[in-house]
């Protein structure tokens, strides 16, 4: 019996509604307990006491995050660390390799990360990465929404149909739930052509807003704990927002299975831009907040930039490729039968650019316009918008209004004519960033029920403690702190302490299994044979992950809903 | 006798997995669908019967135990070992191959390195824009072979993945389809094209620069004649790729192993992006060994870089030119190696195997080889995806598991190198004591 006291800390524990009491949390056999009697026993006297983080998305393994590193040997030697007795080398920055994502996280306080874009025919790929990330319990969202077979059931109306493919696909990748990225326009892009909301996908007939609103009623055919994930059409266009709003609009009068929104949309940022080109871009993030605010159905991330140099990678192979245009760095593309696509992407934030400027006030606002923190998550899309080893900088932005002020200075003087930020004052708590970074994530994928995410009798035995008093309103020492963190336990288990890996454990993999009715299961089965011996170049044998790539799993069912 | 349908093959990058297997008295009686090498190697041929370790010249057969300790002990005294090969073996022994790398301070590269390495420079350069390889089946109205001749190296390829097959959009299979074959030689593949492009050896990077040229629009700088092809010809090619709505060139290792090398991968690529300005285009390149794409992934994915992996000063240093296999055998440096599933002595310049022949060489394989030769211990294995499971990577990336067909005594490459790792470990403990 292995047990673990932590003293005296300033706990934040937003689900269990606990701002900042001081606060002795037990842990035996890596579960929060009540009580402990012989434990080991960290003070943690003035220091900030939070779950382990809970990051809603970040592409940390698979094909394309891997094609990114293959492709981008600079960005691999600007993280060169030397094996540790208890660490493997970590290399790259914003594609770090498998062992360096777990490490680094770990260090930041996260414990779990979930993968949000698995192309169901390279799961197996994703998996085997996964099972290389250290420390780390994820997940992995497979990619259902430019699948023919998705298509062909938008088209012909089939929502059982529909909800029977997903539950397939959600089964045989070991994923977790339905991402949708540029529906129909991934499809088009295999033509070199894109799609706008309301356009005809070439050869399918349906369009993007039909794709959406029927992924969203077969989710919720089952008891899902994670919403529809969407990347939606029009990524990174100047006056996007419009798009962006009705894409919301198609969702609202959903039931959800329970008390969470039908949608989350992703990486917002790069979806709350005005203007009609990039000369007279704008910020739309008060749209956007004002949207949600008003709303129940939606939640977001924010998908804030982080300056400097990144890797953009995404299943909107065509976004990438204008992306490339525009800057004419190095570019790979990689399209999947029958499923998705992806495109890579170098791109460089500068703080000299007026649009990146705009896009990096953009995120922020969205954080800082938002009146409920339950509706918003930290992120950076990451690498998109910058890697996640720069949160503990997006953290400081939120808490102190003196640090953005500053940083407006340096930058772009665009950010005073064409973005709100320079007048807004609202400074996160620390309540508040637990909220963003713990709380309203594993509730938002339903971690919260399986022991992410909170401190409560039962949670897992995940906890980060921050090296810094409540009290602190420096946004230099806040970074610090929250990028070492004190201790980061896992499980029960300290993984991080003084900021170093102490132990690596392997972590666990998440994955949902729908449960569908039988005859659907049969009628669906039959069409999806036809598909692989016509058009797949795999068998149909062959497709599902194969039990060997989950090591440690855990299951959550999703039964059907009746 | 069990039938075993989808079988996946391990011998080239095309990966097939529709393979049927007929298994009698623990062995492969009879296959199904395989091209004749595939087949071959399914059924199975000679072995290395015994683990055996060299004295006084002779190898002499010893125990298994015998041989991992002697491996172990040759790589825990080495200060510039080198564990190479891994190209037909599955990721999970590439995965303890870089633990053991990192615990010895090796380099670890795999025979990318002697033939598309320069495709993975060149796209560390500008990118590779391509697909998987059903996308070519379902869309690709034009495909390009370029220096690859599949009817010998990857038997099934055309039939599965490109001209041959029938695809969602392209009902016709080959009727549907249009074959351009370039080469310095009319293979057998070009045999079959719809065009035969017959290039003078070495002039690969002066087509592609023409053909670029003409793509964008500059036909009037290109020359009559370009390496050997009439100018008209470049412009008729330029024109099939243009009005195609989804084209593909499939690359071989007579571009990446002629005069400019990378260079002419790196040149074949702006090609296609030359061509993408008007359509969909895409390339790839024709991997030879099944899973010689997986070790790249998982060296990427471990160290953060594909081959060519120094892991001597206790983080990956990439730096091709310096720590490539050839590149520390040429310079002397290497004083023992480690081949696993590769037969470098077959491959590698005469320089690099006469340094070899200085230095201890420990072989993991199934089967002898020239290499074999070299060996100071060998430790024979089982075959992956006849007699044990595992991953590899098709050569557009996809990733499959082989089956085990038919038990055996061996044990797998993973067992021996963990079984190696562990031994190391336990000398370096009692050298640390
Ligand atoms: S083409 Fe390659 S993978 Fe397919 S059967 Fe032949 S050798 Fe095996
Ligand atoms: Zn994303």
């Amino acid at each position: 019996m292995s047990e673990l006291l932590i003293k005296n800390g300033v706990v934040y524990d937003p689900i269990n509604g606990v701002k900042g009491e001081k606060k002795d949390i037990c842990i035996r056999d890596g579960k929060v307990v009540e009580e402990v009697k012989n434990p080991k026993v960290i003070d943690a006297e003035g220091m900030v006491v939070m779950p382990g983080g809970v990051d809603i998305h970040a592409h940390i393994a698979g094909g394309k995050v891997n094609a990114g590193r293959l492709f981008r040997p600079e960005d691999g030697r600007r993280g060169l660390r030397p094996r540790t007795k208890v660490c493997m080398p970590e290399s790259g920055y914003s594609v770090p390799n498998t062992f360096a994502t777990g490490y680094r996280y770990a260090r930041m306080g996260y414990t779990f990360v979930m993968e949000p874009a698995m192309p169901p025919l390279a799961a197996r790929h994703t998996h085997e990465e996964l099972i290389d990330i250290p420390i780390l319990d994820n997940a992995a969202i497979p990619l259902i929404d430019n699948n023919w077979m998705t298509m062909e059931y938008v088209k012909s109306g089939d929502i059982d149909l529909l909800a029977a493919y997903i539950a397939w696909m959600i089964r045989a990748t070991k994923g977790y739930g339905v991402k949708v990225v540029n529906p129909g326009g991934t499809e088009a892009w295999a033509w070199k052509k894109n799609c706008d909301l309301n356009d005809a996908v070439p050869y399918f007939d349906v369009t993007p807003a039909e794709i959406v609103r029927a992924l969203a009623e077969a989710n919720e055919r089952f008891e899902m704990p994670h919403s529809i994930h969407v990347h939606g059409n029009m990524l990174g266009h100047p006056g996007n927002y419009e798009v962006t709003l009705k894409t919301y609009d198609l969702v609202k009068g959903i039931t959800p299975y329970r008390d969470r929104p039908v949608m989350h949309a992703t990486h917002t940022q790069f979806f709350s831009y005005g203007g009609t080109t990039w000369r007279d871009f704008e910020s739309k993030a008060r749209a956007i907040a004002d949207y949600v605010n008003a709303n129940e159905h939606v939640s977001i991330d924010i998908g804030s930039v982080i300056i400097g140099d990144t890797t953009t990678m995404t299943a909107d192979g065509p976004m990438e490729y204008s992306l490339h245009q525009i800057t004419g760095r190095k570019w790979t593309n990689h399209d999947v039968e029958l499923e998705t696509g992806s495109g890579i992407t170098p791109f460089l934030y500068s703080g000299k650019v007026s649009v990146h400027t705009l896009q990096w006030a953009i995120g922020l606002e969205l954080a800082l316009l938002t009146k409920d923190p339950w509706k918003i998550a930290l992120t950076s899309d990451h690498p998109n918008a910058g890697p996640f080893i720069g949160y503990p900088i997006l953290i400081s932005m939120l808490m102190s209004k003196r640090r953005r002020d500053e940083s407006a200075k340096e930058m772009h003087s665009v950010i005073f004519d064409r973005a709100e930020l320079p007048s807004i004052d609202r400074e996160y708590s620390f309540y508040e960033i637990a909220i963003i970074t713990r709380g309203m994530t594993a509730r938002t994928l339903g971690l919260h029920e399986h022991g992410k995410g909170h401190l409560g009798v039962g949670a897992d035995g995940d906890v980060a403690i921050y090296d810094i008093s409540p009290e602190e309103r420096d946004a230099g020492k806040i970074q610090k702190a929250f990028l070492n963190a004190k201790y980061t336990i896992k499980g029960g288990e300290i993984v991080v302490k003084d900021g170093e890996v102490v132990s690596a454990p392997p972590g666990r993999t998440f994955f949902v299994t729908p449960e569908c009715e039988s005859g659907l299961m049969d009628e669906m089965t039959a069409k999806l044979k036809e598909m692989f011996a016509n058009y797949y170049s795999v068998s149909l044998a062959n497709y599902p992950v194969q039990d060997a790539y989950v090591p440690n799993p855990y299951e959550i069912r999703a039964p059907w809903r009746s | 006798m069990v039938e075993i349908t989808d079988v996946v093959c391990p011998l080239c990058g095309c990966v097939c997995d529709d393979i049927v297997v007929e298994v009698e008295d623990n062995e492969v009686k009879k296959v199904r669908g395989a091209c004749a090498v595939g087949k071959s190697k399914l059924m199975g041929h000679g072995r290395i019967k015994s683990p055996a370790i060299r004295a006084n010249g002779v190898l002499k057969d010893c125990s298994y135990d015998e041989a991992i300790k002697k491996a172990a002990e040759i790589l825990a005294a080495a200060r510039r070992p080198l564990l190479y090969g891994w190209s037909s073996t599955v990721c999970e022994a590439t995965k303890v191959g870089v633990e053991l790398a990192v615990e010895i301070g090796a380099v670890i590269d795999n025979t990318a390195s002697v033939c598309h390495g320069p495709s993975v420079l060149a796209i560390q350069d500008v990118g590779l824009p391509s697909c998987t390889l059903g996308e070519v089946k379902n869309r690709a109205s034009l495909v390009i072979y370029w220096g690859a001749n599949p009817t010998s190296a990857h038997g099934n390829h055309m039939k599965r993945y490109s001209y041959i097959s029938k695809g969602y959009f392209l009902p016709g299979g080959k009727k549907d389809k249009k074959l351009v074959v370039v080469d310095v030689r009319e293979t057998k593949t070009a045999k079959m094209a719809d065009r035969f492009i017959q290039v003078e050896p070495g002039k690969d990077y002066l087509f592609f620069s023409a053909l670029r040229a003409i793509l964008y629009g500059h036909e009037d700088v290109v020359p009559d004649d370009v390496g050997g092809v009439a100018k008209k010809e470049l412009l008729e090619l330029a024109d099939m790729m243009k009005e195609t709505p989804f084209g593909i060139i499939f690359f071989g290792m007579g571009v990446t192993q002629s005069r400019g090398r990378h260079n002419n991968i790196i040149n074949a690529i702006q090609v296609t992006r030359a061509a993408h300005t008007h359509t969909k285009f895409n390339i790839m390149p024709m991997r030879g060994h099944y899973n010689v794409t997986g070790f790249n992934q998982v060296c990427t994915w471990e160290t953060g870089f594909p081959f060519a992996v120094d892991l001597s000063r206790g983080f990956a240093w990439y730096n091709p030119g310096e720590t490539a296999a050839n590149d520390i055998l040429w310079r002397k440096e290497c004083d023992a190696a480690l081949f696993i599933a590769s037969d470098p002595v077959s491959h590698f310049p005469a320089d690099s195997i006469r340094h070899l022949a200085r230095i201890p060489v420990i072989q993991i394989d199934p089967f002898a080889n020239p290499t074999t030769e070299f060996a100071d211990v060998v430790i024979p294995t089982a075959v992956s995806g006849v007699e044990a499971e595992g991953s590899v990577y098709r050569m557009d990336g996809i990733p499959l598991r082989l089956r085990k067909l038919v038990d055996t005594d061996y044990p797998s490459d993973e067992e021996v190198l963990m079984r190696i790792l562990e031994e190391v470990r336990a000398i370096r403990a009692k050298e640390g004591e």
